[in-house]
């Protein structure tokens, strides 16, 4: 594991006990507001320093408090994206971005030209960070940690303090960053989509303390973890390959449970793609439906059922060796007769595309 | 400079060499105590505060007392200056220079603390995240958004150097040639009869100074509200 933490500190009211590792590619950490997500990646960069532990970024021991290591901030190698930029007022985007570069000789992971191009900030080098908008300035921000030649990024919600057309424009740019940066990123949000979108690895924290870490597509079918994520935003993510573009404007996509029918994509055929279908989203039906005009419609079986204290229970459904969850209400699950091995049909109401190569509308109801 | 008798222009000449060097010589150390004062926790934070002040709301003829009992010949501190230096203050234009330093301290500091306190320590940290050090962080990231800050500070105290009268004349009297500075020479001007015009026409340089200085003071510190605004 390239990245292993182990902490723990009393605020008071407030204790943070976190312990995971994390592997190659983005490690999202997620949890509410207070949760302790970016103290963690805080004492990651050395700007907190914890009562007890170890924290070990490739191969370093950055932070070991049985054995009185604790390197200072500038001794990391982190790239940090802190939520509000901190671009340098008195330099230009360009002595921003070579920042890094007077303090250390290292290469970095990616050449400087080609980290402008990922990031698209080619035409904002001689500029002020004053005349930037906050996507440009979020952008900026991430190639002067990249050109920082760190041994990981560490994201604090980079998205947090943008609307909602500025987050669509960097979502495609951090998926650039995760596919070719070839470095751990520790990625902090309270955001699901985000964390759908982007995440290979999910830690959820609660309280200062880890619940639950692992692959991001096992922890968001798990019905157990969904009233920590929040009812509203369960849902489960699955791969999909795109079969082909009919001539009614409909993607057919293949996913291992079955076929899925979406409103034009603009990906190419062949191409494989992250959805995601959210729990209440999902219908069930014990013979296969007719007369419907829903599309989407894939064979399943209960796997696990986890009843809440509301009127609503949660359903892991498998379907094929994917597993979709469903939110129904108690009552229709009473009135199917559903429990662990009854074989259903899932009718699935909507799926919203979790990958930047569509340029179309993200959300698409078939 | 025809326009000005000998005697007039030495004390300009004088006052702008005192201003400079007062100036000058106390700027690394106001830097250092705005500094203390903006972002240190210690003890006695307060009293430092208060000291760097103190001349400020002193009557200026008892700062330039306690510097004569101080810093005369005979006096403990000036006795150890000459004796292992050779260096004397009272009634030179050294002692001058020292008393106009002291009097102009605290505007200098005043305008560096606020220009450092405008600093956000947030940007120094991000600029530790990207390897620099505590003494790199000061110069590339601090140092230069105070930098406004610093100049109309020391444009500030160099205008109030250059009026300092109080204390100059009670520390070093007011030798024509040695320690006749401007405001020194306004005075015996006015007492003597028939020294009004020379006096008028120190009055008009000293008002041109002061304005100059005070509008390149508050030009600056314009600028350095908006760059560290950014």
């Amino acid at each position: 594991m390239t990245v292993s933490i182990q902490i723990s500190h009393d605020f008071g009211p407030f204790r943070l006990d976190t312990a995971f590792q994390a592997g190659p590619g983005l490690t999202a950490l997620f949890g509410r507001s207070g949760s302790g997500k970016t103290t963690v990646i805080n004492a990651v960069a050395g700007l907190l320093t914890p009562q007890q532990g170890n924290i070990t970024v490739a191969g370093r021991v950055l932070f070991d408090s049985a054995a009185g290591i604790n390197l200072p901030a500038h001794k990391r190698r982190v790239g940090y994206v802190f939520q509000d930029a901190r671009l340098f007022p008195h330099m230009t985007v360009a002595q921003n971005l070579r920042y890094g570069k007077r303090f250390n000789h290292r290469p970095g992971p990616l050449p400087e030209s080609e980290v402008i191009d990922m990031l698209g900030i080619g035409g904002l080098l001689s500029r002020r960070p004053t005349a930037l908008s906050g996507g440009e300035k979020q952008r900026v921000a991430i190639g002067r940690a990249l050109l920082s030649a760190p041994d990981i990024l560490l994201l604090d919600e980079p998205l947090a303090a943008l609307d909602a057309t500025r987050k669509d424009e960097i979502l495609p740019y951090l998926e650039r960053l995760r596919d070719q940066a070839r470095l751990p990123i520790l990625y902090v949000s309270h955001a699901m989509t985000e964390v759908a979108r982007l995440a290979n690895t999910l830690v959820l924290l609660q309280d200062g303390t880890v619940r639950r870490a692992g692959p991001v597509t096992n922890l968001l079918s798990d019905p157990d973890l969904a009233p920590l994520i929040g009812l509203r935003e369960a849902g489960s993510i699955l791969t999909a390959r795109v079969l082909a573009h009919h001539d009614d404007g409909l993607t057919e996509l293949q996913t291992a449970g079955g076929h899925l029918h979406l409103p034009r994509l603009s990906a190419a055929t062949g191409s494989t793609l992250r959805i995601r279908i959210p729990a209440h989203e999902v219908m069930l039906a014990l013979t296969p439906p007719q007369g419907i005009s829903a599309l989407n419609v894939l064979p399943a079986v209960v796997d696990q059922i986890r009843e809440g204290s509301g009127p609503g229970v949660l359903l892991r459904l498998a379907t094929g060796p994917d597993y979709i969850l469903a939110r129904i209400t108690r009552r229709s699950a009473t009135a199917l007769g559903l429990r662990p091995g009854t074989r259903c049909h899932a009718i699935v109401k909507s799926v919203s595309v979790a990958q930047g190569d569509v340029s179309g509308p993200d959300q698409s109801s078939a | 400079m025809d326009w000005l008798t000998p005697q007039e222009w030495a004390a300009v000449a004088l006052s702008l060499r005192v201003a400079l060097w007062a100036t000058v010589g106390s700027l690394p150390l106001a830097i250092l105590v705005a500094l203390a004062l903006a972002r240190g926790t210690f003890p006695g934070k307060q009293l430092l505060n208060g000291l760097v002040h103190l001349p400020l709301i002193l009557p200026p003829v008892v700062t330039g007392y306690l510097l004569l009992i101080t810093f005369g010949k005979r006096a403990p501190v000036g006795a150890f200056l000459y004796d292992t230096f050779g260096l004397v203050l009272a009634f030179r234009w050294t002692g001058a220079a020292l008393a106009a330093a002291i009097m102009a301290f605290p505007l200098m500091v005043r305008a560096i603390r606020l220009a450092i306190e405008a600093v956000d320590p947030k940007l120094e940290q991000a600029a530790a995240t990207l390897g620099a050090s505590r003494l790199m962080v000061f110069a590339t990231v601090t140092l230069p958004l105070v930098l406004p800050g610093i100049i109309a500070g020391a444009i500030l105290a160099f205008a109030k150097a250059m009026g300092e009268f109080g204390a100059t004349i009670t520390f070093v009297s007011n030798i024509p040639g040695q320690t006749q500075t401007l405001p020194s020479a306004i005075y015996a001007f006015l007492q003597v009869p028939g020294g009004e015009a020379s006096a008028l026409k120190l009055v008009g340089v000293s008002v041109a100074l002061a304005m100059g200085a005070l509008l390149a003071s508050e030009a600056l510190a314009r600028r350095a509200a908006q760059k560290v605004q950014g």
